[in-house]
Formats: C-alpha cells, structure tokens, sequence
C-alpha cells in the first residue's frame, strides 16, 4: 500500500501549470511536445517516486529538462534554414537569442487610446524570448509558484541567484511593456486570483523588487 | 508603478486552455498505452442503476464499481493495490461499455469480456467464478453457491465473496439471494439489485 494518488489526478491538478510553464519557455508551438513528454515521463517514473515529494517540483524539473530537449531537436530542424525567420522562432527564444530592446510583435500599441492596456500575447511572447535563466526563473517562480530555494534546485547555483535572476527578467519585461505595470494589469491580478489562478507567491512583491 | 502588477500581468498572459489539456491528455493516454505503461484505464458509463465506474488493465476489466462506493475511493484503492499508474482512457473499456450497455438494453444475456480477477482470491473467487452458471433471469440461494462452490457449509463466506464481488453486473453477483426469497445485500444498493434481477426478469 503506497497511499500514492492515482496519476489522473497528478495531471487533473498539475497539467495546466506545466502548460503554462512549457509555453512560457519555449513558445505555442512546441509546449505540446514538451508537455507530452513531461507526463509521458513522470507517468513512468511515478511509482517510484517518494511519497512525500513535491509533485509539482518535480514535474517542473521533468518539464525544465524536456523543454531544453525540445530546444536541442527544434535546433537541429532548423539548422538547414538560411534565412532568420520573420517572426522569432521558439528556438531562438529558448535559448534567449532576441536582442534586448528588439521591436514587440503583434499588436502592442495598437489601441492607442488603450491606456497601458497589457497586450497578453505580447507579454507571453516578450517572456518566451528573454534570456534563458530569466526566463527559466520567472516562469518557474511566478507560473508555477515555486520558492527560489526550488528554482535553484533545477537551475543549479544558489537560491539568491534564482530571486535575481527572476527579477532581472521582471525588470526587462517591465522596461519591454511598461503598460504591463499599469492600472489594467493590477484589475487583472485581482480578477485572475479571485477566479482560483494560482497567484504568485505571497512574497512576489518584495522578491520581484530589483 | 505598483511593483507586484507585471507578475499579475504574467499569470494573466498565460491562460488556462481547457480544450488544448484534453487534447493533451487523450494524447498522454495513447501513449502511456503504446509504451505499455498505462496499467489501469478507466472511464465512467451512464447506466439505468446510476454512473458506473469501468477499470481495466492490460489483461482486462478488473473493476466495475456503483457511485455508491465512491468513484473516487475505487481508484485510490485501484491505486494501492494494482499500480498507481492510472489514467482516465476510454478506449479500452470500449467493449465493455458496450457489452454492458447492451446488458441494460435486454440484448445481451452473457459477458464475454477477459476479466482481471487479481483483486479477488481464495475462496472469493471460488464462488465469483461459479456465478456465470446462475443463467440470466434466474436466481440462487446463498446455500446453492456454496453448494456449487464445493462448500457447502461456506455460506457466510458465499455472502461475503457477493458482497466485494470487484466485478458486478459483469459477474452476476445480483443473482444470488436470500434462502426466503428476500434479496440480500448488495454493493450498489438495494434498488440497483432489484433493478437488476427486474431487467432480466422482463428481457428473459
């Protein structure tokens, strides 16, 4: 007797935070793959994990992995392209290629009397694109509500290093999307805690600070 | 500017897509099937007598189970006892779902489905797998199992192998009843018992 819950509810409790982890670091197109994998593999794994672990660490480590598989196979695919793509491609987000300061896609500043509307798609395209252990902690702390000592765990270095790593990421996506900081976006934060999105953690404010 | 907006902001730019997990998910469960590592799929059937709870591994359907028992508990317990690898995958409970459909339709008399009995031993399965020779729309007293059993004397036991029968409907556990003709215990409860024994009764 293991007391360990059936796998379906694993992926009943933890399926959309790891899909908003994978489409964080490596884009749309390939979270599928990478979320897939991530289950494939801790379905495997499962019974042999130890009752008391963190699941959702865990499977953030399994997704921390595939994604950087993903990226390595989606690199070699792409190899044979002469030409950069128009658009900035989940490899070069992954590995955190765009220049800082690159020009926003889609459709950021297209309402004009928006006032600081957050243009969401922007701000996941913006996240997918910086550089990697940034956007690795961001997404690790701030989707998937891991403490830092956790982000450290699957980033390697120290705790200290994670928090400022996730902040030099915030402060960069801050300075990309200074509409991100304003009135709407707090609206939002309330609206999407009141519905049972898994906040940020209860620190956020004071780690986020640079 | 309120330092704790861009982490709203980011939590809010990465919505929740309830068509795309699904998708995902029938896509987790092919898979886990393909690489042999699905070991119990489960799905949940309407029936006349409530949702029933359809479980089976690899070697076949181990476990029917009533809403009265708890969906829920039935998986823990499928968790604990068979393998902790369990993923809600209808395919392979298709032709049970629709033996058993069939069943509540009046069509079928007989289930012809391979049965995973690893749940149930001893002198239990003794008597659990004596049962298919009680015939559609009849009954027997908890004496005649355990005289077809071998056991005469086992009565009490015969009780106690119906009443955790892990296989009812499928295994007609509901055709066993009291000596006086009164009905006896059931996992899904009286009514769903006296539905049964009343379907084939009208279908026989």
């Amino acid at each position: 007797m293991t007391g360990k819950q059936p796998f379906e509810s694993v992926v009943s409790a933890h399926g959309s935070t790891v899909l908003r982890v994978c489409r964080a670091i490596l884009g749309p197109a390939d979270a599928d793959d990478a979320w897939s994998e991530t289950f494939l593999s801790a379905l495997k794994a499962y019974p042999d994990l130890p009752a008391d672990a963190n699941v959702e660490a865990w499977l953030v480590t399994i997704a921390h992995r595939k994604a950087i598989d993903v990226t390595r196979a989606a690199a070699r695919r792409a190899i044979p392209v002469a030409e950069a793509p128009e658009t900035p491609s989940a490899v070069s987000g992954a590995l955190g290629g765009r220049p800082p300061g690159g020009q926003a896609p889609g459709g950021w500043g297209r309402d004009p009397e928006g006032g600081g509307l957050v243009a969401d798609d922007d701000l996941a395209d913006a996240l997918t694109r910086l550089p990697a252990k940034q956007k690795q902690a961001v997404a690790y702390h701030y989707l998937a509500g891991l403490p830092y000592a956790d982000v450290a765990a699957i980033l390697g270095g120290t705790a200290e290093a994670a928090r400022r790593a996730a902040a030099d990421g915030i402060a960069r996506l801050r300075r990309s999307y200074p509409g991100a900081g304003a009135g709407r976006a707090a609206a939002l934060t309330t609206a999407g805690r009141a519905a049972g999105r898994p906040a940020a953690p209860r620190t956020a404010s004071k780690e986020a600070s640079p | 500017m309120n330092i704790d907006d861009m982490p709203g902001a980011l939590a809010q730019a990465f919505p929740d897509h309830p068509d795309q997990l699904s998708r995902l998910h029938t896509r987790l469960a092919a898979a886990a099937q393909q690489d042999g590592v699905l070991d119990v799929a489960y799905r949940v059937i309407d029936s006349p007598v409530g949702p029933l709870l359809l479980a089976a591994t690899e070697q076949g359907l181990i476990r029917v189970a009533f809403a009265l028992e708890g969906h829920d508990a039935v998986l823990q317990s499928l968790a604990d006892k068979v393998s902790p690898r369990i993923l809600s995958a209808p395919g392979r409970l298709d032709a049970a779902a629709r033996e058993i459909d069939e069943y509540f339709a009046g069509r079928r008399h007989t289930f012809g489905l391979p049965l995973d009995w690893r749940l149930s031993a001893g002198f239990r399965r003794t008597v659990l797998s004596h049962l298919p020779e009680i015939g559609y729309g009849h009954t027997a007293s908890y004496t005649a199992v355990a005289q077809l059993a071998g056991s005469p004397k086992a009565v009490r036991a015969v009780g106690t192998a119906c009443a955790t029968n892990p296989l009812p409907v499928v295994v007609p556990c509901h055709r066993v009843v009291r000596a006086n003709g009164s009905m006896g215990g059931y996992r899904g409860g009286p009514e769903a018992k006296r539905a049964l024994l009343t379907l084939e009764e009208a279908a026989a």
